[in-house]
């Protein structure tokens, strides 16, 4: 009794390598030492991820992305904390309306979003630049920050604060030592996935990137309608191995499928 | 908690007026431009008209394009579901370490670019060929296949892309299920099959519903996939309005699609919430007891 028969674990088999399998074949290509796509039949090389180290583009695009996801996830994590804080603890007139705005973007297609911030930045001139993405991005991303920290602080129990200012702490201290504490798992899980979407973002950026401007996945993605290479599996070898990392440590810190629940976008 | 009440307006502010100007602003700016007539040599033209809705509309070319979108979107959302319950109900049965590493290979691909994930694909259908060569070497077909540049190949693409929703959207709504339902079933006589289609399934519609909706919209938005896999010549919506911006330079027209594109996905989702919790309410307000 609830025990998987062979049948159903022979159909977990298979989903699970379709799952991989894409995966594993960007990663086996990569250590090619051929010139071209190929399977590394006689010899492994690390030739190709030494190509990444002399290719400024990628590198470039790499920091610009990284910085990117730092500056535009801190914010949008800066304004969503007092946000989620005020919807979760407050009964107010237009709290539902509020919150169903600040969580409207999951709802509008990303690229739909990127072609808005391309005519919005292109008539007050500011499109291509590092602030036109940041701005592009706090918006798609926010609403993930805004929902992790919700559903944080939706859990607490409000009768901890009370006991707080019943045994004599001042408003500061009880949100210090009392509130910040109990919502900071939520905080730290909404940064980091805001993080991880603004750092895989494509759709939209590839409407508001100039090639001064070009984020890690607009890069790739320009470089793949060009042409398939080795090169660009090195470089998506890399991000493979970052991202299980990453999704190791987020799944110690919250547990991965929490982040999900609810749904999430991360569109094709 | 004594606090003032215009507190919660203070601490949503920030938020609320970026969003009026970077949210609305820009949106109102493109539904707009929609509106706006376009010349090839004098570009975008003052005064408003229907005219990129009427040419939209009149030309079989973007009749095909939508056909073509939302044909990929039903058959994507229908393969994710029932591959994507399954392996739910598969992991549901699993025991500890198993099912948390499971779930983990199953989710984790969520987290890595889009872009990583097509190119695997790409490599699989194109370059290495290896998927036609199974294929050929298990004699499913007598020629390889052209994946690379067909619908087949973008359904099966994004089909990977999307499936981890379903997945756990049904294993959060599995996670609510009492095992004494299931239990209760099989001491009064089912079998297992009759177990899944009369208890499981139905106790998970609202899982494999809400699942099936997040991977309809994001199906028929999709971009990088449909513009890696599909090409140039396979267009979708999505692809098609990236043209018109960064192609043809023909704004309106593309801010047309876009708009086009935003009214359908709002009208879908806001619908097939509405349809999913009037429907289920009852099972919601049990599981929420």
């Amino acid at each position: 009794m609830r025990v998987n028969g062979p049948l159903a674990l022979a159909f977990h088999a298979l989903f699970i390598a379709f799952i991989l399998a894409p995966l594993a074949i960007v990663c086996v290509v990569s250590f090619t030492p051929l010139g071209y796509i190929s399977l590394p039949t006689d010899g492994l090389s690390l030739r190709w991820f030494g190509a990444i180290l002399d290719n400024p583009r990628f590198i470039r695009a790499f920091w610009l992305s990284l910085t990117l996801g730092l500056v535009s996830s801190l914010i949008a994590s800066a304004l969503a904390i007092p946000a989620a804080l005020a919807i979760s603890r407050h009964r107010f007139p237009g709290r539902d309306a509020i919150s169903a705005f600040l969580l409207s973007p999951l709802m509008i297609p990303s690229i739909v979003l990127g072609v808005a911030f391309l005519r919005f930045f292109s008539t007050i001139r500011v499109n291509g630049t590092f602030g036109g993405l940041v701005v592009g991005h706090v918006i798609i991303i926010l609403p993930f920050a805004l929902r992790l920290v919700l559903a944080a602080a939706t859990g607490m129990d409000p009768a901890v604060e009370r006991a707080a200012v019943s045994l004599g702490a001042r408003r500061w201290t009880v949100f210090r030592r009392v509130t910040l504490p109990l919502v900071l798992p939520g905080i730290v899980s909404g940064w980091l996935l805001a993080f991880i979407t603004s750092f895989d973002e494509l759709t939209m950026s590839v409407f508001i990137a100039s090639p001064s401007t070009t984020t890690l996945p607009v890069r790739m993605f320009l470089h793949i309608q060009d042409t398939i290479d080795p090169l660009v599996t090195a470089v998506s070898a890399l991000l493979i191995g970052g991202t299980a990392v990453l999704m190791w440590a987020l799944d110690r810190l919250v547990g991965l499928e929490r982040l999900f629940v609810g749904g999430s976008r991360h569109s094709g | 908690m004594a606090r003032s009440r215009a507190a919660p307006y203070w601490l949503t502010a920030p938020a609320l007026a970026v969003y009026a100007a970077f949210l609305v602003v820009p949106i109102a700016s493109v539904a707009l431009l929609s509106f706006h007539g376009f010349e090839f040599y004098g570009g975008i033209q003052p005064g408003l008209t229907l005219k990129n809705f009427r040419d939209v509309f009149s030309d079989s070319y973007y009749w095909e394009v939508f056909g073509r979108t939302f044909f990929v979107a039903v058959v994507v959302t229908a393969i994710c579901a029932v591959l994507g319950t399954f392996e739910a109900i598969v992991l549901q049965r699993m025991g500890n370490p198993w099912k948390s590493v499971f779930l983990l290979v199953v989710l984790g691909p969520l987290l890595i670019s889009v872009v990583v994930r097509t190119l695997g694909w790409a490599l699989l259908f194109g370059s290495t060929g290896l998927v036609n060569k199974a294929l050929l070497a298990l004699r499913v077909v007598r020629e390889p296949v052209a994946f690379m540049y067909s619908v087949t190949g973008v359904v099966i693409a994004l089909t990977h892309v999307l499936v981890p929703f379903v997945v756990i959207s049904v294993w959060a709504s599995l996670q609510r299920l009492d095992p004494a339902v299931e239990r209760a079933a099989v001491s009064l006589g089912a079998t297992q099959p009759t177990v899944l289609r009369r208890i499981i399934v139905p106790l998970a519609m609202p899982g494999i519903l809400s699942g099936s909706v997040i991977v309809f919209a994001l199906a028929a938005s999709a971009f990088a996939t449909p513009a890696i896999i599909g090409g140039r010549r396979l267009k979708v919506i999505a692809t098609a309005a990236y043209d018109e911006f960064l192609n043809t330079l023909n704004w309106p027209l593309g801010a047309c699609l876009a708009v086009l594109l935003l009214v359908a996905n709002v009208a879908f989702l806001y619908a097939s919430n509405r349809m999913i919790e009037r429907r289920w309410q009852a099972v919601f307000r049990e599981s929420a007891a």
